[in-house]
């Protein structure tokens, strides 16, 4: 990281109300590690896959509490930052193979009955970094559609922030992973080709072209990879 | 145009564009590079044959082994821990089945040991970041599995071989094609969303190397949704798991096996002991190193602790000299250098172009030769110069749509949308910069078909573990590994569990006579390992240090 401050632009960060001059340009994270911060908490993946960097800022002389992933978000002059490591909420234990499981919004409202405390204040919207529907997503389980809500909240990280801002004490993200898989089990059905080589591999349909495969010596095996036919279409 | 990218490239951008319908029109296996010019342009232009930035290592089960110098520097140090700090009698945690590392393969071998019969409390997780957060989270692209009519586990088997450059273990690379099926149906049952046709149907798409369509894919979030579900189960189960609290140290019994491992609190600093009939090291990879200097696609906790800890015990490690550029990690901007940028975009037709607009290379030739031509192109002067000094190849994105139709890149790659529009780029409207990076650790602690490494007590599954992938890992065969092989870890932890094996005493014996032959060596007493972190705090910090006790 350069570090000569004469050749580059800088900015004003705030951790912890703490002010820092920091190379504009970085992200939050990589801004904090320049201040000196070795992250423990509040880092994860660092591509923007993990949710584990989410972080509330607040720009000096607006108003507005925003939030963001600090491993993607590039700092912005005068930005006051709190990372948000952990979030606290509700998770409900279920058995997915449960004979009364199914693609239900019912199995969702009794496992999350505060969905219904939605107040469409849609304040879980305006937070989520991955800019999902988070507040359509709920709806859509009081209009008995887990596929939509499966679907709206497929790109989720679960980052905790929805759930952090809603007045209804909603956990967004716990009840979107529940809905994506009632979906994916009980929606979808079984993959007929799938089936069928399943059914092949039991049944040794490919031990044979196993064992002379793996018998075969390296040379035969090298001419069998050259020649092997491109089927991509 | 002037927003997405500086002026200087408007040029180049221009001759992209021009060249975008000619090119799409054009056969590319045309370009495909005759097997037998694959050794000379790996040689000449694959990091791996750099031989400068390799050394032997001095000590230890591979004495003699050539590695990447990051990775002998972590191997020829010495323990963090000195075994006089610490009290092994007083155990914190007594179970059946230790599992080292919350990501994918960790997590998959808690599911299925308890699936298997050990009850959930008699397992344990313990990860250094959350439970999760993984290089098997980031993985995009998706899962292999010869699911297709014109397919077979057998043709998997032939590519995935030749991918490798035969160096890989048979038995393994039969138990990765074969078992693929039964994993993504496992997935299936466990919830996970795959994409499917309008017909409900699973899809197959191409990837590098490969020589039918066989990847099962989420959008580009496949790593994503799969953790998510297993993770989810394991939470549901109740299986328990230590996160923030990395392993710094293996135990062993007087006998040389591994009887558990010494954890750290992160946040407290204090040491845990855990007694354990088997553990599992599912720790990852070695990206952090950042190997020859490169950018690299892991997560943050991406630094070879388990190699570092499993090698100490005894564990013979293989492949060692094998590193997985990936063809197309992000070269500009500055903010997302070297971040993953999926093989699947060239495999729904993607190009890499040159800086004059021209195509250059089949875009899913193995990792290797793929990346090794991108490098060649530049080193050749035709890759386009960001203005901090990084070459990059055009990755031309517009064509998926062009293909496809409108709205086809935004729904198979959110993700990488996502990426670029933070910083104002529109891949549907104008190509991304790429250029290779460090992804994968193709080799690692050797196992058998039953995950065992070949000291007793220790099994490995995952990226921490060598011969899956031979010299070269295809596209899609990492998560695959992780779930394959995390399962049969799992179920041979459950197995150990039914055998009457006594672990008796806790040591670190092995710790204290690895030092010994560090000092033998006359090697230098002031590097540590395991790194847990990388160090990325700013220099000025770092010169003005104390650390004091408060």
């Amino acid at each position: 990281m350069n570090e000569n401050e004469q050749d580059q632009q800088m900015v004003w960060l705030f951790v912890l109300d703490r002010p820092y001059k920091v190379p504009a340009g970085l992200t939050i994270q990589d801004a904090m590690e320049y201040a000196g911060y070795k992250l423990t908490r509040g880092v994860g993946c660092r591509g923007g896959f993990c949710g584990a960097c989410a972080t509330v800022y607040r720009i000096e002389g607006q108003y507005q509490l925003k939030a963001d992933l600090a491993c993607q978000k590039v700092v912005e002059d005068g930005m006051h930052i709190v990372t948000i490591p952990f979030t606290p909420a509700n998770k409900k234990q279920y058995d997915i193979d449960a004979p009364d499981m199914k693609a239900d919004a019912g199995i969702l409202l009794s496992y999350y009955p505060m969905v219904a405390r939605c107040v469409s204040c849609n304040r879980c919207n305006n937070i989520c970094p991955q800019e999902l529907e988070v507040m359509e997503a709920m709806n859509a389980i009081l209009q008995g559609d887990v596929e939509r809500t499966a679907r709206l909240m497929f790109d989720c990280i679960q980052c905790g922030l929805c759930s952090m801002r809603c007045p209804g004490e909603i956990p967004q993200f716990h009840i979107a992973q529940l809905a994506r898989r009632l979906w994916g089990k009980y929606g979808e059905s079984p993959d007929q080709m799938l089936t069928k080589r399943l059914g092949e591999i039991t049944a040794g349909k490919f031990d044979e072209e196993y064992d002379t495969i793996m018998g075969a010596g390296r040379e035969e095996l090298q001419a069998m990879y050259d020649t092997r036919e491109l089927k991509l279409a | 145009m002037a927003e997405a990218y500086p002026s200087y490239m408007s040029d180049s951008i221009r001759k992209v564009e021009a060249s975008r319908s000619q090119r799409l029109q054009r056969d590319l296996t045309e370009l495909k590079m005759p097997e037998e010019e694959h050794d000379s342009l790996l040689n000449r232009y694959h990091p791996d044959y750099r031989t400068e930035q390799f050394a032997e290592v001095r000590v230890g089960p591979n004495k003699g082994d050539v590695m990447p110098r990051e990775i002998v520097k972590l191997l020829e140090a010495y323990p963090t821990v000195r075994p006089e700090e610490v009290n092994l009698d007083e155990i914190d945690y007594d179970v059946e089945v230790l599992i080292i590392g919350g990501g994918g393969g960790g997590t998959v071998a808690a599911l299925w040991a308890v699936e298997q019969g050990i009850p959930p409390e008699k397992v344990l997780i313990v990860t250094k970041l959350r439970h999760g957060d993984a290089n098997s989270l980031m993985a995009q692209g998706g899962t292999q599995a010869a699911t297709a009519e014109e397919d077979s586990p057998v043709q998997h088997y032939l590519d995935t071989m030749g991918g490798g450059h035969f160096e890989n273990k048979p038995e393994l690379v039969k138990a990765l094609t074969e078992e693929a099926p039964m994993i993504i149906e496992w997935h299936r049952e466990l919830g996970v969303m795959y994409d499917r046709d309008e017909n409900g149907n699973m899809m197959v798409f191409p990837g590098g190397g490969s020589s039918r369509k066989r990847l099962h894919c989420a959008e580009d979030y496949t790593g994503m949704e799969q953790m998510r579900v297993i993770r989810d189960q394991v939470r549901n189960l109740g299986i328990p798991v230590l996160e923030f609290t990395p392993a710094i140290e293996l135990l062993t019994t007087p006998e040389g096996a591994v009887g558990g491992a010494l954890l750290w609190n992160l946040d407290t600093h204090q040491y845990y002991v855990v007694w354990a009939k088997t553990t599992i090291l599912s720790t990852g990879g070695f990206g952090r190193l950042h190997i020859q200097g490169f950018p690299t696609t892991n997560h943050y906790g991406a630094t070879a602790d388990g190699l570092v800890m499993a090698y100490r015990a005894g564990a013979k490690l293989r492949d060692m000299d094998s590193v997985q550029y990936h063809p197309t990690g992000a070269a500009y901007p500055q903010q997302i250098l070297g971040l993953l940028i999926t093989e699947k975009i060239r495999g729904l037709g993607g190009q890499p172009v040159n800086k004059e607009g021209e195509v250059f290379v089949f875009p899913l030739e193995p990792r290797d030769v793929e990346a090794a031509r991108l490098i060649k192109e530049c080193e050749d002067g035709k890759g386009m110069e960001t203005p901090y000094g990084v070459q990059g190849i055009w990755l031309d994105t517009p064509l998926i749509d062009a293909i496809h139709g409108e709205g086809a890149f935004a729904r198979a790659f959110p993700s990488i949308a996502r990426l670029y529009k933070r910083h104002d780029i529109d891949p549907t409207e104008f190509p991304i910069l790429v250029y290779p990076t460090l992804h994968y650790q193709n080799g690692g602690i050797e196992i058998n078909g039953n995950t065992e490494s070949s000291t007793q007590g220790l099994l490995a599954a995952g990226e921490v573990s060598g011969g899956v992938h031979g010299k070269n890992r295809l596209m899609g065969n990492s998560t695959l590994d992780y779930n394959v092989f995390g399962r049969r870890a799992g179920i041979q932890a459950a197995e150990r569990a039914q055998e009457s094996i006594e672990v008796g005493e806790l040591t670190l014996d092995h710790a204290r006579r690895y030092t010994a032959d560090l000092e033998q060596a006359g090697i230098d007493k002031s590097k540590k390992s395991p790194l847990i972190l990388p160090e990325y705090r700013g220099k000025r910090t770092l010169n003005r240090l104390l650390d004091f006790p408060l």
